[in-house]
This record gives structure tokens, C-alpha cells and sequence, in this order.
């Protein structure tokens, strides 16, 4: 799958396009391999993790190493102003936490986590729906557009190619931790040869091959 | 004879490059390989051949310090954690976009032969003589029947997988067995046949993926892993270093000289014939020059004909090839992006094993025969069927180990294709040297204006539909027309700015590739194209350079270069 195919199915499962990478401001220290985040904070990450993606008698997010890979991912691929989303959705997981539960995030049972998350995946979604219906022209309306923008182009074209991200087209926070929890999971080692199936040298191809309940390729 | 010189001079690795050095070494001739960036050896240095997506430490996403280094190849999927140095550093190498044209080069040894599609598909009839038919552009100064052995030879030497279809818009070839369509591709291929009457067809793409080994050429067979871009350690897809290189290196006539950028042919004026060209080292700034009785450009359609732009100024004020008023004009490229998806139900007892380097391809069907449509010209589409992964969506699942449980599971199958489009040749899409804006050696940059027009817009308009209809009339559900970023250079498929003629007044080269005004330089790389055809270009690059080195090396020994 190339990485376009992939940012599209992203965007299905999440209902918004894979988050990193749309802004020319960057980290100015080369070779980075130390992220942003607290430990605390990767812990919390790994917990919210594990709940998207728990151990069962397969391994789970914390298994695979989410919380790390969540943490370098968003200081090494947001935009700031992505990442600003974030760290208020780490705030609010705390907040959310203490005003529904009186307690820490870290503190909730199982039970308690499980339905605090599922309201936030209500909320993400139903974020993730208005933009797609404000954001998503139809084809007839795409090609239009493409028209004009052909006819209109003049030689400050670049101004136009870096689409800043405005607040209104933000993502919700959560919708930002279920994607990269499912990226990281299911990409990672032990997610793609452990829960799906992986086979680095097939050697020949078989396009009509029968199915028998096994796991899905990971690639 | 001096050091600097060779028989012939090659500049370019890429896929025509790297055939012309093959053809010229093998003919005898003492070969000067020129590469502007750095020697990739085959195998050894392909470092992430065998790396697995857990390996990159975003899982092959781009940080925003590689965005901010790459303002051009982050527009598309190109830019990513495993190809990161596969692609010309764009700092070092700076364009100016009078209208915004994504230009990703390949600035080492091999080119783009090392991250190129490999689709490869030959010109039609209909295509070599489209321009004269319609009125548009002037005519090929060849036609499809010159070119057919050319086809046949460079095709048998690359290897190229494909199925024989018998078909006048897509001419059949040397073909290796296909890699196989899955089986829902296959039923869906049945019903476009019956519901359009025999007249579209769904069929194996045609890829330069050995399906069978070539111990000859110490090549294996394709090993589905579909890592191609990483540079295939088994030497199973045709490119510069699995194929071309060891031919002409075992010649024992080639000499290959990376980080060598040419900055002009030099012309003789009173012989009307270049004598060599001029190498600026690209580590040590050194000047040097090397002499040659022929020169191939094959720098990459617009460096070629930066290096015609910059050539004898002396002479012609506009560089060697620019009496034709044409240089740096009618660039083209494919348009594509504008397609349809949508679900295939049932087969859920079926699943695949291997992963395919290629998938299906419906030949150009529209203004075929006495079709008129509001636009001229046509477009193919490329596709695949495949079962959903972990990425789909489950609206009934959110979270928990029943989402995981699901997601490990296949899901059902979808089938999605885009079209490739034929772009008209049109003396306002222009490239032009840009003296106001120089790189680290002092060179001018390229300054590129090019735009989609009124004939690619209407034709984009059925690219969308006309697979909405297929899909549709095949019983494929939920589909949905689909037009995604597009922007000229983006089909990577840059063609035009030096090309054949009948006429030296309007052409820059001959029908054999030869610059009018200088008859011992060749162009065989894309800028030699008169007209795009809606199909990958890059075996036409081949056929057409095997062509030309044969002709070339005819005229060298009847003293008609000298």
C-alpha cells in the first residue's frame, strides 16, 4: 500500500486525513530521537492505548510500544499547532477524568476508562463528520475548482500549496490518539506478525488463494 | 588522444542513459558515463532492502523536518522515511515554479530507473500519428512500425510481464507470463467484457517485474515483496543497476564518472558538430572537459534541455537546438488522480498470498474508431482489486478488544483504479533558464510554466465518470468518483522541450534523434517526445535510444559525425 492508499483508509477508520505533516516550520535539532513528552505522559498514552487496543490472548498496545511511538510521533510529525491539539487533549483526559470519576485517569478502573473513552470517541466523531461534510467537495465540485484554480494561477502559486491549518480544521484530540494507537499497533512488530500476519519474502503470488478465518496481511 | 577523450560521451544513468551506454559500449565504442550525483552500487548499497515498516522510527511518515527540507516532494507520497536521499536534495537544487509544477528528480546513479513505476506499455499507431491527424503540434517525424523492432528488443533484454491481448490501442509485446490478476479482479474483467460489447477490456498490467529468472543477467525472478523502491536486492525490476550497468561494465569499454554535473555541450561551430562537454565536479567545484565524436543526452527530460539551453550561446542566444524556436517548449506529463472505488461483495472465502508489484489496466477506449468527444485524445486506467486491512472503518466498532478482534480480520473487498491522461503538446507550457536565481556551482536554475488545459480539464471530467460507469456496470457497490491532488509533474512522466520533427524549423531534433544543428548529439530521454500518448513512457525511452545508438553508430563509421 503506498502512503496516499494509506492516508485515505486512515481517514475512513477516523474520518479525518492521517494528522502530521502539513507545515514548513520544523525542528531546528537534526537526527532527533528523544520526543517531547513526560514519562507520565507516555504512560497515560500507553493506558489509552491499551484501552483502544487491549491485550487479550493476542498482545495489545502497550505490548507493541504505542505510548513511546505516540509520543516521538507527534513531537517529530505535527505541526505545532497539531501538537497544541494534543497536549490540550492529554489536559482533558485528566480533566474529563477528574469531573466525571474524581480521579486521576491513571486511577480509573477499567470500566471507568472504558466509558470515559468511548464518550470521547462519540464526541471525535461527530468533530470528524462536520469537517468532512464542510471539507469534502464532490467530484464535480473538485474538478470545477481545479479549473479555475488553473486559470487563476499566477506566480506566487507557492502561497497556495502550504495550507496553513486553521483552527476550524483542526481534528478533536482524540481522534489524533485512536489514529496513531491503530498506526502504531498495527505497524509495529509485534501488532503485524503477531495479531495480523506478515510474510517477508512470499517468493510468489496467488491471487485466488482460499480463506479460512486466518488474520489479515499486514501489508 | 588525450585522456579526456571517448568514442561517445553519455550524460544520464537513468533508463535511457543507462541504454545508451549499454548499446554504445556493446557496439564496440569507448564510453564516458556522466552522473551528476552519487554512485548507488547495486544491492550493496540499497540499505533498506530489507528493512520492515517497524524499522523507520515514524513507520515511513515524514517528519516536519524533512517537509521543511523537501517543500516540492512533500506534495505526494514520495517523500517518506525509507526513499529519504532517494530523491534530488532539493536545498542544493533549487527551481523556480512560475506556475507550481512538482518536479522529483532522481540525482544519483540510476536515476529514476531505481524508483520508477515500471509500468510499461508501448506508443499505439494511433498515437504517432495523432498530432498530424488533429492539427496539433507538428508531426512525429516517425511512425509505429519504425519503432515496433526497437520495442521487440528492448522489451526482450528488460523483461517485461504481461499478457498478449491482441489489441490495436495497446500494441502487444515480448512478453514474460503476467503477474496474475486476483480472482476478483478477474470476475470483474468478465463483466466489463460482456457489458460493454468487447470493447473495454481489463488486463494484467504490464510491468518491467521479471517473472521468470534471467541468470544471464544475473537476475531473479520477482519475489512479491513489492519493496521495489528500496531498490530490489534480487535485481528483479528492470533499472540503470540491475540491468544496463553490468551489460556495458562487462563490455570493458565503459568509464563511469559520478558527481559529474555537465554544464554545456561544447560546439565546434566551424564543423557545426560538438566536440564534448564541459563537467563541473559537484564536490570539488573543478572545471573539466572531455571530448567525445558522439554525445547522448539523457540528463532527464529538462536537464537535457537545460544543457541544450546553456550550450552554445555563442551561436544561437537561446543554446544549441534553440534555431527551432522550440527548445524548452510543449513540456507535458500525464494527468491522472481522477478515478473511482467502490466495494465488490462476496468472495469472502478468497484472499491473496504474495504482494504484487502491479495490478490491472484498462487500455484507452475513448475517441477510438469514430468516437468524438468534446476533447481529443484518451486516457488508460491502472487499478487493483484487494481486501480491507486494519485501516478500514467498522462504524459499529469503537474501541476495545472487539475493535482489535475485528481489525485483524480481512475485511471485504474493494477495487479502486485512476486514470493516466494524454497531455497536449502546447508551445506555452515552457521551461526557460533563470539567470536571476543560481545554484551552489553558479549555474542558471530552471524556471518551469506549465498548466493544464481546456482539452486535459474536459478529459478529466470523463476520467472520473467513465470509471464510475465501469465499476458500475461490472456490479461493484458504493462507488464513488474520486479526483485527488493533481498538479503538472506530479505524474512524474515530465516529456517535450526538445522534440522530433520533420521540419528543423520546428523541431529540435530529427528522426533519429539527432540535434538539427548538431548532428552528433542525440536526445533520447523525454524531451524528445512530440506527443504523450496516455501510456508510461518509459519503455518508448528505451526502444527509441537502442534506435538511435544504432543509427548513430552506422553514421560514426560512414565519417558522417566528424
Amino acid at each position: 500500500m503506498n502512503r496516499r492508499e494509506l492516508l485515505k483508509m486512515i481517514a475512513l477508520t477516523t474520518g479525518t486525513a492521517m494528522i502530521g505533516g502539513k507545515s514548513l516550520l520544523a525542528f531546528s535539532d537534526t537526527g532527533r530521537t528523544r520526543h517531547l513528552f513526560s514519562s507520565r505522559d507516555v504512560e497515560r498514552m500507553s493506558e489509552l492505548a491499551e484501552t483502544i487496543l487491549p491485550r487479550t490472548e493476542t498482545p495489545g498496545a502497550k505490548d507493541a510500544g504505542v505510548g513511546e511511538f505516540m509520543a516521538l510521533f507527534v513531537s517529530d510529525c505535527y505541526t505545532p499547532s497539531e501538537r497544541e491539539v494534543f497536549y490540550f487533549g492529554l489536559a482533558q483526559l485528566e480533566a474529563r477524568s477528574r469531573a466525571a470519576y474524581e480521579s486521576d485517569f491513571m486511577a480509573l478502573s477499567s470500566d471507568q476508562r472504558l466509558a470515559l473513552i468511548t464518550e470521547l470517541d462519540r464526541e471525535a466523531k461527530a468533530h470528524a463528520q462536520r469537517l468532512s461534510r464542510r471539507e469534502q467537495p464532490t467530484p464535480a465540485e473538485a474538478l470545477t475548482a481545479e479549473t479555475q484554480t488553473a486559470q487563476n494561477q499566477t506566480a506566487d502559486t507557492q502561497s497556495s500549496l502550504n495550507h496553513t491549518d486553521s483552527e476550524a480544521s483542526l481534528p478533536h484530540y482524540f481522534t489524533m490518539m485512536k489514529q496513531l494507537t491503530l498506526f502504531g499497533f498495527f505497524t509495529s512488530e509485534v501488532g503485524a506478525t503477531e495479531v495480523l500476519r506478515y510474510e517477508a519474502v512470499p517468493g510468489r503470488y496467488d491471487g485466488c488463494a482460499t480463506y479460512q478465518g486466518e488474520p489479515a496481511w499486514a501489508t | 588522444m588525450s585522456d579526456n577523450h571517448y568514442d561517445a560521451i553519455v550524460v544520464g544513468s537513468g533508463i535511457s542513459g543507462g541504454w545508451a551506454a549499454k548499446e554504445l559500449t556493446e557496439k564496440g565504442l569507448k564510453v564516458l558515463l556522466l552522473e551528476r550525483g552519487r554512485n548507488i552500487e547495486h544491492v550493496k548499497d540499497y540499505h533498506n532492502a530489507h528493512k520492515e515498516a517497524w524499522d523507520y522510527p515514524h513507520r515511513n511518515e515524514p517528519t516536519q523536518e524533512m517537509i521543511a527540507e523537501y517543500p516540492v516532494l512533500k506534495r505526494d507520497y514520495p517523500l517518506n522515511e525509507a526513499t529519504l536521499g532517494m530523491w534530488a536534495d532539493e536545498q542544493a537544487n533549487p527551481y523556480v515554479e512560475e506556475k507550481r509544477f512538482d518536479w522529483f528528480r532522481g540525482y544519483h546513479l540510476g536515476g529514476r530507473s531505481l524508483l520508477w513505476g515500471r509500468q510499461s506499455y508501448r506508443f499505439s499507431p494511433m498515437d504517432f500519428e495523432a498530432n498530424q491527424r488533429e492539427g496539433i503540434a507538428i508531426d512525429w517525424p516517425i511512425r509505429y512500425e519504425d519503432l515496433a523492432p526497437w520495442y521487440d528488443y528492448v522489451e526482450r533484454f528488460a523483461g517485461i510481464s504481461g499478457t498478449r491481448e491482441g489489441l490495436d490501442i495497446l500494441p502487444d509485446g515480448e512478453f514474460l507470463p503476467p503477474i496474475p490478476l486476483n480472482c476478483v479482479e478477474q470476475e470483474v474483467a468478465k463483466r466489463i467484457e460482456s457489458a460493454f460489447g468487447g470493447q473495454r477490456h481489463l488486463i494484467h498490467s504490464r510491468v518491467a517485474n521479471i517473472t521468470q529468472p534471467k541468470p544471464e543477467q544475473n537476475r531473479v525472478n520477482c519475489q512479491y515483496r513489492n519493496k521495489c523502491w528500496l531498490g530490489c536486492p534480487y535485481g528483479a525490476y528492470f533499472s540503470t543497476q540491475s540491468a544496463t550497468l553490468p551489460a556495458a561494465v562487462a563490455t570493458g569499454n565503459l568509464t563511469l564518472r559520478p558527481f559529474s554535473i555537465v554544464s554545456q555541450v561544447l560546439y565546434d561551430k566551424d564543423r557545426q558538430r560538438a566536440r564534448g562537454v564541459e563537467v563541473i565536479d559537484a564536490e570539488t567545484h573543478d572545471v573539466h572537459e572531455y571530448t567525445a565524436d558522439v554525445v547522448f543526452l539523457n540528463a532527464s527530460t529538462f536537464n537535457t534541455t537545460w544543457i541544450l539551453m546553456n550550450s552554445a550561446t555563442d551561436v544561437w542566444e537561446g543554446g544549441l537546438g534553440s534555431s527551432s524556436g522550440e527548445l524548452g517548449h510543449n513540456v507535458m506529463d500525464h494527468h491522472f488522480r481522477c478515478g473511482a472505488s467502490g466495494d465488490v461483495e462476496g468472495y469472502l472465502d478468497k484472499y491473496y498470498f504474495g504482494r504484487r508489484p502491479a495490478g490491472f489496466y484498462i487500455p484507452r477506449f475513448r475517441n477510438v474508431g469514430d468516437e468524438q468527444r468534446s476533447y481529443v485524445r484518451g486516457f488508460g486506467y491502472q487499478g487493483a482489486a484487494s481486501r480491507q486491512g486494519w485501516d478500514r472503518e467498522i462504524a459499529e466498532l469503537n474501541i476495545g478488544a472487539d475493535l482489535k478482534q475485528a481489525l485483524s480480520q480481512p475485511g471485504g473487498w474493494t477495487i479502486g483504479m485512476t486514470g493516466f491522461g494524454e497531455m497536449l503538446p502546447d508551445h506555452d507550457n515552457r521551461i526557460a533558464l533563470n539567470h536571476s536565481v543560481r545554484d551552489q556551482w553558479g549555474l542558471p536554475v530552471l524556471s518551469i510554466n506549465v498548466e493544464l488545459k481546456q482539452n486535459e480539464h474536459a478529459m478529466r471530467r470523463d476520467m472520473v465518470q467513465d470509471a464510475i460507469d465501469l465499476l458500475e456496470a461490472a456490479g461493484v457497490k458504493n462507488v464513488k468518483g474520486d479526483v485527488g491532488d493533481y498538479a503538472p509533474g506530479m505524474g512524474i512522466h515530465e516529456m517535450g522541450t526538445a522534440r522530433m520533427g520533420r521540419d528543423p524549423t520546428t523541431s529540435v531534433l530529427n528522426r533519429h534523434n539527432q540535434v538539427w544543428d548538431a548532428p552528433n548529439v542525440f536526445v533520447t530521454d523525454g524531451a524528445c517526445m512530440t506527443s504523450s500518448s496516455c501510456v508510461n513512457p518509459s519503455l518508448t525511452y528505451m526502444a527509441l535510444t537502442a534506435r538511435a545508438v544504432d543509427y548513430a553508430v552506422e553514421e560514426l563509421k560512414r565519417g558522417n559525425l566528424s
